[in-house]
């Protein structure tokens, strides 16, 4: 029915609906531009959304073109091994609900350090949690820039560099416009057409099968290259017990360390409603990764293992193949639009909370010592934003043909390591000292970043070289234990009175809110103790 | 360990650290209901990770039994991997029933005083 040269790509429709999508985030911005007058709009929305809207955005910052276009065609090419990822990706939210959320949501203003600082020293826990966001937030946008040029380019035959400039440009606009509040109503549009567009694609492919699928999955592993062993584990993704559960630590407890995620919960307006949030994103990022094993194993029997491989390699078109080979151009139009928003709306989460990690952990509360006037704080929160959607274009087009998935998983494992360990003691343990904290999150981020160099992921994939001096693809099993020891050992060689006092404080305001305690500020900003 | 922690929030403190009076009376009841809220997460905590890394391990070291055809088209596997799913969903819903039941009115109770 097609031309190979046509597979995969949408052409004008594809164009009309992707400039639609530019032209209604724009718009978004604009009218959210009018909202967007103190740093609270601008980092928190005001903490004006909803549960079930931050829910919504929430699923939306999760649910990346990696999920969607990476796990559909992982899926599609080694069948059951793509599960793995995708299960591996929801149960860090429970994580999220049970330790973090409601803390968060009622001890910090903006960021995590936020939480980690509140019975610290503020400067030395600043600007090591703000390094280890930022490290995040960088490795995430240059996996997630990548990703998007090359899809562009792919989709719709815009050349990389220009691909990766619109993104970045689009998505800086709309920051500098309308913040956090653009960024929210951005996710949540994106997520009800994902979802949707998902739940399309799965609800048709099966109507092929009579609705069953078993019939399905029978069908695809017929047609598959590995027969019937596309149904069980195989060796693509875990390779022994220690890769195994490595990546299962870094993927579990990496999301409860991603900055863009914890930001979120400051954007509803009491804990009731942060839980309420992470509760409806589970549900709607669990029902994705399942229509993501539906798609996946319909692309393996509608359009073949070896179309998706000739379109691209690493199988990222299986998706859209599938919507092609289903409801022709227009729906592949749609479905490409829709992978564009994804991008454009991860992207836009990650450089606002790398913004905020500039603007707001390391210029506000460590240069100006928590005193800047609002409007500075504004001010230099848009100049971060800028900042860092020009580094997101240049890292974009100077990493161009990188392997991404290396990016994904060191952006996980510095998440796990530098941030989680760090927020739950900080949170959960009265002893823990600012020496732990420093001592924790820059241990974590360093042993993380090491060993991923030293892994066979950078040392074979991107370097070339034959051999990798550390075995294991994800770093997780030996940072993050090591980050947790780091911060036991210097909190337990310190003593730091002052945070042990405020533990009763924090305490209190993690479960009660601030409200009932009015006398002192939400984040201290100079204490007595700072010299 | 509870007296140690009682004085160090006393009223006598001064600086940012100061808490009034009447938040003070509520502390035991206050402690009591932060140990439940950290036992309550830490279990489900522990409950999804036997769970997840039950199902991590088996793919690493028991690849044949979940490669295995239940019927057509249906490993072990997959119906493992599914049930991983639901009881991520399944411990989300218990924490929120418990959060909404118990420890919500509790707060509210603590708040007003």
């Amino acid at each position: 029915m097609y031309i190979a040269q046509d597979l995969g790509k949408p052409g004008a429709v594809g164009i009309v609906f992707f400039f639609v999508f530019v032209v209604v985030a724009i718009g978004v911005a604009y009218w959210a531009a009018r909202r967007t007058r103190t740093t609270e709009q601008f980092y928190a929305a005001g903490h004006s959304i909803t549960g079930v809207q931050n829910g919504f955005a929430l699923a939306g910052d999760y649910m990346s073109a990696a999920s969607f276009l990476g796990i559909a065609g992982l899926v599609a090419l080694f069948g059951f091994d793509g599960l793995i990822y995708s299960i591996g990706f929801l149960v860090g939210w429970p994580i999220v609900l049970f330790l973090i959320a409601e803390p968060l949501r009622n001890l910090g203003k903006y960021t995590f350090t936020d939480v980690v600082a509140f019975r610290l020293r503020q400067r030395p826990v600043r600007i090591a949690a703000g390094i280890g966001t930022l490290c995040v937030v960088i490795f995430y946008l240059i996996a997630q820039m990548v990703g998007a040029g090359a899809l562009i380019d792919l989709m719709f035959g815009i050349d990389y560099s220009v691909a990766v400039v619109i993104v970045g440009v689009v998505m800086t606009s709309m920051l500098l416009l309308g913040g956090m509040i653009a960024t929210t109503w951005v996710q949540i549009i994106k997520a009800v057409l994902l979802l949707g567009g998902a739940l399309v694609i799965a609800v048709w492919t099966l109507s092929e099968f009579g609705l069953n699928p078993l019939d399905l999955f029978d069908d695809a592993a017929g047609r598959a290259e590995a027969g019937e062993e596309v149904l069980g584990p195989g060796d693509q993704i875990v390779k022994n017990a220690p890769d195994a559960i490595s990546l299962g630590l870094a993927l579990m407890f990496g999301t409860a360390g991603l900055p863009h995620i914890l930001m979120r919960f400051y954007t509803v307006p009491d804990t009731a409603a942060a839980r309420a949030s992470v509760t409806l994103a589970t549900i709607l990022i669990g029902f994705f990764y399942l229509m993501t094993f539906i798609l996946g194993f319909g692309a393996m029997a509608l359009v073949g293992q070896g179309t998706i491989t000739d379109v691209e390699e690493a199988g990222n078109m299986a998706a859209p193949l599938l919507a092609q080979e289903l409801g022709g151009d227009v729906f592949l139009g749609f479905i490409a639009a829709v992978a564009f928003a994804t991008i454009l709306a991860v992207v836009a989460g990650l450089t606002l909370a790398g913004a905020a990690a500039l603007s707001h952990d390391l210029w506000t509360n460590t240069v100006r010592g928590g005193e800047a006037p609002e409007r500075e704080q504004l001010r230099v929160a848009r100049i971060a934003t800028i900042i860092l959607g020009a580094a997101a274009i240049g890292l974009g087009i100077a990493m161009k043909g990188q392997n991404v998935a290396f990016m994904v998983g060191l952006a996980f494992a510095i998440a796990a390591s530098a941030n989680f360990p760090a927020l739950v003691m900080s949170i959960y343990w009265r002893r823990f000292t600012t020496a732990g904290a420093v001592t924790s999150i820059l241990l974590g981020a360093i042993s993380a970043v090491v060993l991923i160099y030293l892994s066979p992921t950078f040392q074979e994939d991107v370097l070339g070289n034959e051999d990798a001096p550390f075995g294991l693809g994800n770093p997780a099993i030996i940072s993050m234990p090591l980050a947790f020891l780091g911060g036991i050992v210097a909190s337990l060689l310190t003593r730091e009175t002052d945070a042990e006092r405020k533990f009763l404080e924090a305490e209190r305001q993690i479960h009660l809110g601030a409200a009932v305690t009015p006398a002192p500020e939400r984040t201290p900003a100079a204490l007595p103790a700072e010299r | 360990m509870a007296d140690e922690r009682s004085t160090a929030g006393s009223p006598s403190t001064d600086g940012p650290g100061a808490v009034s009076r009447e938040i003070l009376e509520h502390e035991p009841e206050l402690e009591e209901l932060m140990r439940r809220r950290f036992k309550v997460g830490a279990v489900l905590t522990a409950v999804m990770l036997v769970v997840y890394f039950g199902f991590i391990l088996m793919i690493a070291f028991a690849k044949g039994s979940l490669d295995k055809l239940l019927t057509d088209g249906l490993s072990w596997g997959m119906v493992i991997g599914v049930f991983v799913i639901l009881a991520t969903w399944a411990v989300t819903f218990i924490y929120v029933r418990w959060a909404n039941r118990d420890y919500e009115p509790e707060v509210q109770r603590l708040r007003r005083g």
